[in-house]
């Protein structure tokens, strides 16, 4: 069994309560902080424990804090990206609804940390029930003056705040998170500047993901040194990884960082082996926007060695043979599965997610879901593969946020390792046509796949 | 001052200054096309994409490129930095796609739009666009709706730069223009249509680079190319009143605000000036205007025809080998009466 950092209690009854949290070690941390510890000292072990943030780029927490700007008389926010959306990924709200005090832990010591004195969880209007487990959460660490005014009679005061979203995936960027925040349209802000020097309201603000903020807990509590003992290289401590799709054992799991994919997938610790005892096929490792990988490249990297569940190990070969860490939202894929069909579903969620500010991501995506159900419906071409290609080439690093490359890089990938099976579905095209011809004439559901 | 160099140019311009800017002073072919960023209008730039360039050198101090294609209405220079804009291949294939993409949903209906003739996207797309579109499904299509009784918006042309909306925001008071749904369904909408009323509000029409947002006292009243710009103003209390005049033989057919050699006004106008001031005795005649383009408005009136040819086997120099190009017949007749 891997050593466990946020999610050690999860199933102890009345988690969620002040009262059980706290007789499992809960807010130590934040006594040991606010008695023992200057913000600086937290900012310190943050960089020492080498975390790296876990809403999906990967980039060291302790540097992002260390560029958090402090101009005098000017407040500083710490804002938690609880926006949760990516297609496959499904922790955050697993830690939140479990262990609420978890992640109100980590905000009152981040926002030490950082000198925030006000703080806010943005989290996904789907979410609302979530949301509630939070509010209660808040409401018990306000009545034990964890939160509000001179906590702990330390001095230091905080004011946490839960604003629910609207329903859009982009939100879940951290500038247009803002603006959503701000009470504006949910925008991607054009950067510079960065959050960290003009970012809630014009102020310097962190974002972070809620399993980051989370993962500060064991670090103030056992030091950063013994978190980054844990893991492999520069993936270091835990990960929180959503593993769903047609495995035995879907469901949310923490692992020390190093653990080998095949392990992973096949070890009754975590996913069980592929359901029905069939074939793997292909894996999307770290959410819906990063490369797909067909099972040989998943299980090795394109030089024969075992791929493990590290940001490194994960992106080895580059684009041409590897893929990302991401989210953690891990969806596996058996021998039945149809790639062109499943790029289809996660082009119509970029589609839809779009914000539509910047031309190549507003058209592009509309025009690759476009050409991939005309493939589907058995009307597709060899040229429109091309040109799919070429979309997605088009779109790719050109836009103002990330969602641009996240549409894109999944059409890139599937194209890359399975353009046979494309060409299959322009081969057959007069087959499907007539299977879907009579089962609409006889008024029959459609077979899916 | 920061020195950069833009295609093998170099100029030093102030602290701060953008690349699309610096290429602007620098001027000519190397200044990249911008259909979203509006000098005069704060935070404008960063969404059409079209002004993208290519970082080969960040600066002195980090000589490293930058990793992606920038837009260089939002990216300010640095002390060294190097720019390539038409001398990179890369460059000009990225800038085609995007005016691939503008194009896809965009209706085409140059025939009977208002703006043909002065239309940025028409210029774009025959400057960097390719000849045929590879798409062919739907376009995406809007109802037409009223702002007010004198502009009509005609969201299906729109391409969303959102300059119409900054002008809403930093021109009149009240914001009730913005934008609402999102992705390629993300509309421009007025909270209460007729809402926009305000003495300014006529300048969103100058701004809008397309024919989405249309004078409705000029509507279908002559293409304006067989209109005639002369400079006049007169004393406003409102605006500076000075305005350029389109004659349609002795007839004000509009007044618009005076624009720059990028299509950018130079001084906002009222909407007295603009909507309500139409016969030549309420203005003080400067002259006719110099349209700094290789366009039909200035070859018909002020330009020789020699002129415009000789732009014209410029151009066809760029083009495949055996590809026609030429005036329409009688385009340049100015007693067609289309
Ligand atoms: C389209 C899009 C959606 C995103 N959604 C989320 C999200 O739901 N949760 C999250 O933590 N980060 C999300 N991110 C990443 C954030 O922009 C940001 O990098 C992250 O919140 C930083 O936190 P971290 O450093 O702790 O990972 C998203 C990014 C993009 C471009
Ligand atoms: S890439 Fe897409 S989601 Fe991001 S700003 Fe541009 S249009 Fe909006
Ligand atoms: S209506 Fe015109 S000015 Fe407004 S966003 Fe659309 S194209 Fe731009
Ligand atoms: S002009 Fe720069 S992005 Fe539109």
């Amino acid at each position: 069994m891997g050593k466990k950092l946020l999610l050690q209690h999860d199933h102890v009854p009345g988690i969620h309560t002040l009262q059980v949290y706290r007789d499992h070690g809960g807010y130590s941390a934040l006594r040991k902080a606010l008695s023992s510890m200057t913000p600086e000292q937290i900012v310190e072990e943050v960089k020492t424990s080498g975390l790296r943030g876990r809403g999906g780029a990967g980039f060291p927490t302790g540097m992002k804090w260390s560029f958090l700007a402090k101009p005098p008389g000017v407040p500083r926010y710490v804002v938690c990206n609880a926006d949760e959306s990516e297609p496959g990924t499904f922790k955050d709200r697993y830690l939140m609804e479990r262990i609420p005090h978890l992640l109100i832990e980590g905000m009152i010591l981040s926002s030490y940390a950082l000198g925030a004195n006000t703080s806010y969880i943005y989290i996904r209007g789907e979410y609302y029930y979530v949301a509630n487990i939070l509010e209660m959460a808040i409401a018990e660490a306000y009545a034990a003056g964890l939160l509000g005014k001179n906590i702990l009679g330390s001095g230091f005061d905080c004011d946490l705040y839960v604003q629910i979203g609207a329903g859009a995936y982009i939100c879940g960027e951290e500038t247009a998170l803002l603006e959503s925040l701000e009470g504006k349209r949910g925008n991607p802000r054009i950067k510079p500047p960065f959050p960290a020097v003009a970012g809630l309201y014009g102020c310097p603000t962190v974002v972070n993901n809620v399993e980051t903020i989370a993962a500060v807990v064991p670090i103030v509590n056992d030091g950063g040194a013994a978190y980054a003992a844990i893991g492999v290289g520069r993936s270091t401590g835990t990960k929180l990884i959503s593993a769903s799709g047609h495995i035995n054992r879907p469901g949310v799991y923490e692992i020390e960082l190093g653990v080998p994919v095949e392990e992973f997938i096949y070890s009754d610790e975590y996913c069980g082996g592929i359901r029905n005892g069939r074939r793997m096929k292909a894996v999307v490792a770290g959410g819906s926007s990063v490369p797909i990988l067909p099972a040989d490249l998943i299980l090795k990297t394109s030089n024969g060695e075992p791929r493990l569940m590290t940001y490194e190990s994960l992106a080895d070969g580059g684009f041409a043979s590897g893929t990302m860490l991401g989210s953690g939202g891990f969806i596996v894929m058996d021998e039945d599965t149809s790639i062109v069909k499943n790029l289809w579903n996660f082009t119509r969620f970029y589609h839809h997610e779009s914000c539509g500010q910047c031309s190549p991501c507003r058209e592009g995506t509309g025009w690759m879901e476009k050409i991939l159900h005309k493939i589907l419906d058995g009307h597709g071409t060899l040229s429109d593969v091309d040109l799919l290609w070429d979309i997605q080439a088009k779109i790719e690093g050109k836009t103002i946020c990330p969602l641009g490359d996240a549409a894109a890089w999944p059409v890139a990938s599937a194209i890359r390792h399975f353009r046979s099976e494309f060409e299959e579905y322009v081969k057959r095209g007069s087959s499907i046509r007539d299977v879907k011809h009579y089962f609409r004439l006889n008024n029959l559901p459609e077979p899916v796949a | 001052m920061p020195k950069v160099t833009i295609d093998g140019i170099s100029i030093e311009v102030p602290e701060g200054t953008t690349i699309l800017n610096a290429a602007r002073m620098i001027g000519g072919e190397i200044v990249p096309p911008a259909m979203c960023y509006y000098s005069k209008l704060k935070t404008s730039g960063g969404y059409c994409r079209t002004c993208i360039v290519k970082v080969s050198k960040g600066s002195d101090k980090d000589p490293r490129p930058m990793p992606k294609p920038v837009a260089s209405c939002r990216t300010v220079v640095m002390d060294g930095m190097e720019v390539e804009n038409i001398t990179s291949a890369e460059v000009l294939e990225a800038r085609a796609g995007v005016v691939e993409f503008l194009l896809i949903n965009h209706p085409l209906d140059c025939p009977v739009c208002d703006q043909a003739g002065e239309c940025h996207l028409q210029d774009l797309a025959y400057e960097h666009g390719k000849e045929a579109s590879r798409y062919e499904f739907k376009r995406r299509e809007f109802e037409k709706t009223d702002i007010g009784d004198k502009v009509q918006l005609h969201m299906t042309r729109c391409i969303l730069c959102y300059r119409c909306v900054k002008v809403a925001d930093q021109l009149t008071d009240g914001r009730v223009h913005g934008v609402i749904n999102r992705g390629d369904v993300a509309e421009i909408s007025t909270y209460i249509q007729n809402a926009i009323d305000n003495d300014f509000s006529g300048n969103v029409i100058d701004v809008c680079p397309v024919g989405a947002l249309t004078d409705k006292t000029f509507r279908f009243k002559s293409r304006v190319w067989y209109t005639k710009p002369v400079d006049a103003h007169r004393d406003c209390p409102h605006c500076t009143g000075k305005v350029r005049l389109w004659y349609k033989g002795d007839d004000v057919a509009r007044v618009t605000a005076r624009k720059d050699k990028y299509g950018e006004v130079e001084e906002w106008i009222c909407n007295e000036c603009r909507f309500d001031k139409k016969k030549t005795s309420d203005w003080v005649i400067e002259g006719p205007t110099h349209v700094d383009r290789h366009s039909v408005i200035s070859a018909n009136h002020y330009e020789s025809i020699r002129a415009l040819k000789a732009s014209i086997e410029r151009q066809k120099k760029s083009l495949p080998h055996g590809t026609k190009v030429g005036l329409g017949q009688g385009a340049l007749d100015p007693n067609n009466p289309n």
